[in-house]
This record gives structure tokens, sequence and C-alpha cells, in this order.
């Protein structure tokens, strides 16, 4: 919910209670924790001003309360999970969270840290004692023979509020420079149906792709395949998933996709 | 739609309560709108209110340029209002004049309330409005269009914002005035209507009304407002339900 005077001492919106912001993580994809469903919850389209108001629901993700009574906040779909109305947006800036894992691009440097571009309206700073993981003297050191402009890190956002642009850190396995590999971009706030429940869509495309990932909430994602048939084909995938986000049985469509692709393919090559 | 030359008619209204432009009294004109015309912008909307074209585009939440206008509690909404140079009968000089100014400040204030600007601190979210082709009444078409616009960039908002004029012509209360019964009338009311709290938003008058000719000019624009609310409501509908993305999967096909 968007009230007025609902900011907690971190400066951002105090929307969520922890439980439900935790439920809601684990839907955004960080794969680890989710009771499987038999059945997808059906989506109905709601424009900013919808009244949402069914039954006794509390207002949760993309809503707000005005006179007792729940409201859309932004275009989006609707989904009731629990005792929360949400609303989940089609489209829309990213805004950074502390936690998430983004993909950026080196634009500035200064003496002690880069200035990284991660496709937000703001713009985040990764230290030089954070990536080198000792203390770094501008003295003896120059900055830029680690990372230059124009690099590419996955890094993960450690502090942020209305105060302070976001505090990048690549501390944690798998974060740091990345190294080849293709960069895409989508709307941010479809990413959760690219990983998909516990995971399940971007397994289902690393299996037949034999690509690697690497996936940033804010809608950027590196892959490196062996083959530039493999990655052509997730680049296709990918926009698919981003037309379609908001339908159901997705993955299903996507794997009969897959296949359909890799049989043209074959078919092509054969003829070559 | 034809545009009815701009010089003083005989009657504005005849004895039938028909209008210049065949209209009655409480008729809107033929409203056209579609969303996501610019690929490029955030957001974007064309609308189309009898004569009127307008082009609205949304670009962000992103950085604020210069940096020190930056607020550190809510985004900075700026609004800029244009006409084309042969959006007008005599050539409008492409400098910007007075009026376009004010009109962007007005405009700008009254989507303001509409928009959750404290969801995005120290950004700016700019809004962009051309007038391709006026015909009386651009500001009420320009909120139209802005607010589809801001909708369709993402952002967070209590509702969409709908304005029409109301205005007299010959001792009659009419409804979205064209070009040349708000330059011959007797009066000129914009309204707009912040949805779906159906708050005034903007409010603007020029001319001379009874107590009770305003009070029911009031009345009309919410009447007129709910039909136009109900246009751009079908028009996001259009550009974002599923029947459209299946008939793009059969094309892909």
């Amino acid at each position: 919910m968007f009230d007025e005077d609902n900011f907690n001492e971190n400066g951002e919106l105090n929307n969520l209670n922890k439980d439900e912001e935790n439920k809601i993580k684990s839907e955004i994809g960080n794969n680890e924790t989710k009771s499987e469903k038999e059945e997808e919850p059906s989506r109905k389209l709601v424009m900013p001003g919808e009244l949402l108001n069914e039954g006794n629901y509390k207002a949760g993700i993309g809503t707000y309360i005005a006179d007792k009574k729940i409201y859309a906040a932004t275009l989006g779909l609707l989904e009731i999970k629990g005792q929360y109305v949400n609303v989940i947006p089609i489209k829309g800036p990213y805004i950074p969270k502390v936690g998430d894992s983004v993909i950026g691009m080196v634009i500035n440097t200064s003496i002690v840290s880069w200035k990284v571009d991660i496709f937000s309206p703001y713009i985040a700073t990764l230290h030089a004692t954070n990536y080198l993981n000792r203390p770094f003297n501008p003295l003896r050191d120059d900055i830029r023979q680690y990372i230059d402009i124009g690099d590419t890190i996955y890094a993960e956002i450690i502090s942020f509020n209305r105060t302070r642009d976001p505090v990048l850190s690549v501390r944690n396995k798998g974060l740091g420079k990345l190294k080849g590999g293709r960069l895409i971009h989508m709307v941010p706030t479809k990413v959760p149906r690219l990983i998909g429940r516990r995971g399940s869509m971007i397994n289902l495309i690393k299996d037949y792709t034999h690509c690697k990932f690497k996936i940033g909430q804010n809608g950027v994602i590196w892959l490196q395949g062996n083959k530039f048939e493999d990655e052509f084909l997730v680049v296709k995938i990918i926009r698919k998933i981003e037309r379609e986000a908001h339908t159901l049985g997705l993955t299903d469509r996507i794997k009969e996709f897959i296949e359909k692709e890799k049989k043209r393919s074959d078919v092509d090559n054969g003829v070559n | 739609m034809e545009l009815i030359k701009l010089e003083k008619p005989e009657k504005l209204i005849d004895e039938n309560n028909i209008r210049v432009d065949g209209r009655k009294l409480n008729d809107l004109r033929p409203i056209k709108m579609e969303v996501g015309v610019l690929p490029k912008a955030n957001g974007s909307a064309y609308v189309e209110m009898g004569g009127n074209k307008i082009l609205a585009s949304v670009y962000g939440p992103r950085e604020v340029h210069p940096r020190h206008l930056a607020e550190s509690n809510k985004a900075v909404f700026r609004c800029l209002y244009r006409m084309a140079t042969f959006s007008v009968d005599e050539r409008k000089s492409p400098a910007p004049s007075r009026r376009e100014n004010e009109l962007s400040m007005v405009i700008g204030q009254a989507l303001e309330p509409a928009i959750f600007l404290n969801y995005y601190p120290k950004t700016m979210i700019e809004c962009t409005i051309l007038v391709i082709q006026a015909d009386g009444g651009t500001r009420c078409a320009s909120i139209n269009a802005a607010s589809l616009a801001l909708a369709d960039a993402g952002i967070a908002m209590r509702g969409l914002v709908s304005a029409v004029a109301i205005g007299k012509a010959d001792g009659k209360l009419i409804v979205d005035l064209n070009n040349v019964e708000d330059q011959f009338g007797e009066g000129d009311l914009p309204i707009a209507i912040l949805y779906p709290l159906k708050e005034v938003s903007l409010i603007q008058f020029d001319g001379i009304l009874t107590n009770e000719e305003f009070q029911q000019c009031i009345n009309l624009a919410y009447d007129a407002c709910e039909i136009i609310f109900n246009k751009q409501i079908e028009a996001l509908h259009k550009r974002y339900s599923k029947e459209i993305i299946e008939k793009d999967n059969k094309k892909e096909a």
C-alpha cells in the first residue's frame, strides 16, 4: 500500500510486514522456499484506481487504501494471496531493494569507488575495498585496473533508502565482474516469470539450451552458451515470456516452444 | 472530423438545441484513445477529442537533471505542453509562449495529485504533451492523454484523471466546447476529475455564470467525465488485454 506517511525508519515504503515480505520474496523467485500449488490463481487485469475490495482482505503490494477501501495503485494483474490483495505491475521502473541481485554497467570511477548504472532511476556505488576484499590505497593503486568503465558486474544491493543511493557488494558467491557472454534487457516486473516457481522455468531453459545464466532483478540477464544458436534461442524465449508473462500455464507452453524451435533448427542443420 | 471555420456564426445553438457541429447540448465530441503508441517512451498515449489531436509521452521515473532539483522525499513531476506550429489556423511560433508555459503548469498540477510521488524519491517523472491539432479544449484533452500515458508507464497512481470543458453559449449550458463555442460563447469551465475518489483536481473559469448554473456545470462535468473515464479504461484494456496477446501469437505462428 502506498499510504502517504507509511515510510519506515529506513525510508522505504513500509508496505508489508515481515512474513508477507518473505512470501513475496519467494514468489519473486529467490527460489528457495515455496510450497508448490496445484493450480495457479487466475489473474485479472486491473487499472490504477480500480476498486479491489472484495470481502475482508488486506492491502498488499501495488494497492492503496482510501475511505477504508482497497484500490489498485498500478496497472497490473490482480492476485489474491491468503489475506492479501496484491497487484503485480505489468510495466514500471526497477526500484532497488536490499538483497536483490542486479547486473549493472560501470559508468564512472571515483578515487575509491565505481559508479554503476543498474538500469534504475538511481545510480549505485561499489566500493573498491568491497570488491578487492582488502584495504585500498589510491596512492599506490589505480582503481581502473580492476574494473574499467564499460565493464559489467553482477552484484547485490546491500543498502538503499530514500536518503542514500544503492550500495553494491560482490562478496557473495557467484557475484563479481562478468566476462564474455551476452546481456539481455527485459521488463523488471517480469523477471519472476523467467525464474518460475522454484526456478522451474529457468531450469527448463538451462536443460534445453545448456546456457549459463545470471539474472538481475533489475531486468538484465547475462547468459553464455556454447553455440550462438543456443543464445539466440534464449533471446527468443525471453521475449516470449515477456509477452505472455500474465498468462496461465506458461512453463508448458515454453517447453513446447523450445521443442518446436529445436526441431526446426535440427532440420535446418540437416539441409545445410 | 471536420473542423468548423473560426468565424462568428449567427447562432451557436439553433431552436432545436442543435449546436454548430450538429451535437446536442450534452453530447461529447467523438473520442478516440490509443495507448502505447511510442515504443521508446516509458508510457505514451494518443487522444483525439473532436478536432483535437494530442500525443502524450511519459519518461521516467529517472535521474533528475540538474541534480540539485531532486527532492529527497518525493519525485519531481514535470509537465511540458507544446503546440505544433501547424496545430492552429495561423502558424504558431515555435518558441514557447506564455500560454504554453501556463498550460504546462496547470496540467501538471491537475495530474500531480493522481501520482504517488513519494514512491519514487529523488527521481523525476517527465510528461511531454504535443498538440498536433487544436480545436478548443486542448487542456482537457491533454490531461486525458497524459493520465493515460502515466498509467501506461506503470507509475503508481491513485487513479486516472479525466477532464472536460463545460461552457455556456446563447444562454444554454453546453458540454465539451469546440473552438468556435470557446471563442464566441459566454463561458468556459474546464474541470478535471480524479477517479475513483471523484475529486476535482482542476477547475478554471472564464465568463459569467449564475450560482445555479455553476452548480449545474459541475454536475454536467461529472457525467461527461464518467464517459471519458470509461473510454480511458477501455483504451488501457485494449492495449493490455489477453486477446491482443493471443492475436500476436497467431500472427507469429
